[in-house]
């Protein structure tokens, strides 16, 4: 079977949205809950954070998330148990994003063989060296056919973005700025003044612009110059105020994607 | 700043399959430009002239090692004690931030970030900021802030801004994320003065090479005071394990030297009250390295205990988890109880007040055995005017017993 983010990028080069949050937040079960209200929605990509104690890339939003999710009494074995399921009527493209320790107690290569079966497409992990990946990581993944997303920033050089390019598969996350998770710059003047040059560099993903996407006018920046972006902590604090996921969540999905009037 | 070779760091940054770079892309070409640069640097003779003149006449190197003849008795030994307490700012954390400083300088960077817990960092941090006028951010668990007092004052007064720390579980832990988030989000312009042999490589080593003025100086000393290098034994307390490293370095290869490491046990290893990182903890990644850690089956890093806030760490550097798994170097634990007494015990015996987590050190004289003709170094790694506090508490709690 073709994997569903490849299959999504070839069929739709622009305006694609990815959707993050934490699993087992706000609440332990909302995840396949949140899970669903997505699949229903405009989002094209999903993202499900796995909350770990010291997230260091990320910003005050996600770590609260986090925290809240652990004192749940989520971890990866439930994860993975709620997302038995999910493929019975999910059809839109999974990913796992989290840090590398909770994966290395977890077992790299059962944690992977989880993924393969619950039917999770992608796995994000920023702190993964890209020498561990090729070492213990890419053999595993490749057979079983699951994407590993690297992340770039204006700031890679153009050696190792092609060296990132080539292992990285389904797109290439590139970050807004130099930041955490939900800082406040959207799409910052270092990226737009380097995006072009990045580009060049790039010659086998699809680019998603993460990091500091608020919503519709940080989102219709992003697409101009890649080929859609990231959503996390502003989804996560549209989480934290909704008391009517799936309405909300279809109604934030549906401003984020409607094309800003020049004006 | 001659390089260890078969305990040493590997050319990709590994000791064993401990150490590594695990940190997010954007802190890549800091780390590159570290690892391509800090041994070039710091084997310059012009970086080697300024580190150590400012260690002689700034410091106040080399330190006395001092002959405790009355725990030589109490102990039927030979111990003599390497004062890092008389350092410049009391410990010896001055040592490496006095050359991180000039690599600093070097990279052209102007605005230093620390992470502190027991303070002890921070003040050193700070100290080299305000000589070298380079702005200074310190980051503080706020539980430390409250329970660190006085070096919170000295940090400021030094012209430091101290941020206090309310994630996770605002301590040591999580101001060094809250550094490495700073770090992340000011990459161009801002130097991360790492106070451990912890973090990413090149850190643990170069923190190592800084802190190695330590034996350095120990093989000097009893070259003149026994005619010999080597000692029986070095004995130090882990933190992090930055006075460890620097006190075991130019012994690494001297096979017969026993090599002591002495992590906090807090309330005992066993009480789920610790920071006995090599008793309780397993392999995984913490702050940017693979190491030994404590944390759940799940890997969630836990919450370390020490009353003493600078042994205060749920990790060890990656150095020490290579030397205990090959078994260069042993590791014991030591109670807050037994730390506490160590220290009023010193006090009594030799006039000297040691930090906290010295004392762990000094407690581990009484759970070894040594001959009458060895020779025993213990690195006392800190004076203990910021444990004022504490130990008038203990005394008090000691008297109060009494009474009853
Ligand atoms: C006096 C003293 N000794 C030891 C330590 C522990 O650190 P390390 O294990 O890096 O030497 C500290 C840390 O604050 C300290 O202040």
């Amino acid at each position: 079977m073709q994997n569903r983010i490849d299959k999504l990028f070839a069929q739709k080069k622009e305006n694609v949205l990815s959707i993050f949050f934490t699993a087992g937040f706000p609440n332990l079960k909302d995840t396949t809950v949140i899970l669903e209200a997505l699949e229903q929605s405009e989002a094209d990509l999903i993202e499900i954070g796995i909350p770990f104690s010291d997230p260091l890339a990320d910003g005050p939003v996600i770590q609260q998330s986090s925290l809240t999710a652990l004192e749940n009494g989520m971890n990866l074995n439930l994860l993975f148990q709620q997302l038995k399921d999910i493929r019975i009527t999910a059809k839109k493209p999974i990913l796992l994003m989290g840090y590398l320790n909770s994966v290395m107690q977890f077992g790299i290569e059962k944690f992977y063989k989880q993924c393969a079966a619950v039917g999770v497409d992608g796995v994000i992990l920023p702190d993964l060296p890209l020498e561990e990946f090729e070492m213990y990581h890419r053999r595993i993944t490749e057979a079983l056919n699951i994407k590993v997303i690297f992340l770039i920033s204006a700031d890679t050089r153009p050696e190792r973005i092609r060296q990132l390019d080539e292992a990285s598969g389904g797109f290439l996350y590139l970050l807004s700025s130099n930041s955490t998770t939900g800082g406040v710059n959207g799409v910052s003047d270092l990226l737009l003044s380097k995006v072009a040059a990045v580009k060049e560099s790039v010659a086998k993903n699809p680019l998603l612009i993460g990091f500091g996407i608020k919503g519709q006018k940080e989102f219709s920046m992003a697409c101009e110059i890649a080929n859609g972006a990231i959503i996390g902590s502003a989804f996560i604090e549209l989480l934290t105020r909704s008391h009517n996921f799936k309405k909300d969540i279809a109604e934030f999905t549906s401003i984020v994607k409607t094309k800003l009037i020049a004006s | 700043m001659k390089a260890v070779s078969k305990y040493g760091v590997s050319e990709n940054g590994y000791y064993g399959s401990f150490g590594g770079a695990y940190i997010p892309e954007i802190l890549y070409n800091n780390i590159e430009e570290l690892k391509s640069k800090y041994l070039g640097i710091s084997q310059s003779e012009k970086f080697n002239n300024e580190f150590s003149e400012l260690l002689k006449n700034y410091v106040g190197r080399p330190t006395p090692l001092f002959f405790a003849k009355n725990l030589s008795e109490q102990y039927k030994t030979n111990i003599y004690l390497k004062r890092e307490d008389l350092n410049h700012t009391g410990a010896h954390k001055i040592n490496n931030a006095i050359g991180q400083i000039l690599l600093a300088k070097e990279l052209g960077k102007k605005r230093i970030i620390a992470e502190t817990g027991a303070g002890q960092h921070g003040v050193a941090t700070a100290t080299v900021c305000a000589l070298m006028g380079m702005e200074c951010i310190v980051y503080m668990g706020e539980t430390d802030v409250q329970r660190q007092a006085p070096n919170v004052a000295r940090m400021k007064m030094l012209g430091a801004k101290v941020v206090s720390v309310h994630s996770g579980s605002k301590t040591l832990k999580d101001a060094s994320n809250e550094a490495i988030r700073d770090w992340i989000n000011n990459p161009e312009n801002t130097y991360y003065l790492i106070g451990s042999v912890v973090g990413p490589h090149p850190y643990p080593d170069m923190v190592a090479r800084f802190q190695s003025v330590i034996s350095n100086e120990i093989k000097g000393q009893l070259k003149t005071i026994l005619g010999k290098e080597n000692p029986d034994y070095v004995i130090a307390c882990v933190g992090g394990g930055s006075n460890a490293a620097g006190a075991f370095y130019h012994f690494l290869e001297s096979e017969d030297v026993k090599l002591i490491g002495v992590e906090a046990a807090g309330k005992g290893i066993d009480s789920g009250h610790t920071a006995a990182t090599l008793s309780v903890g397993s392999a995984g990644i913490i702050h940017g390295s693979k190491t030994i850690l404590m944390q759940t089956a799940d890997g969630q890093i836990t919450e370390p205990y020490s009353i003493s806030a600078g042994l205060d760490y749920p990790g060890i550097g990656p150095v020490h988890a290579y030397l205990n798994e090959v078994r260069r170097a042993n590791y014991i634990s030591i109670t807050d109880t037994e730390a506490l007494e160590a220290a009023l015990n010193l006090t009594k015996k030799e006039g000297i007040i040691p930090a906290l987590e010295s004392a762990h050190a000094l407690a581990a004289l009484g759970k070894l055995q040594f001959k009458k003709e060895e020779i025993v170094i213990l690195n006392l790694s800190g004076r203990g005017d910021k444990d004022l506090e504490t130990y008038t508490n203990y005394l008090n709690e000691l008297k109060y017993a009494k009474q009853n």
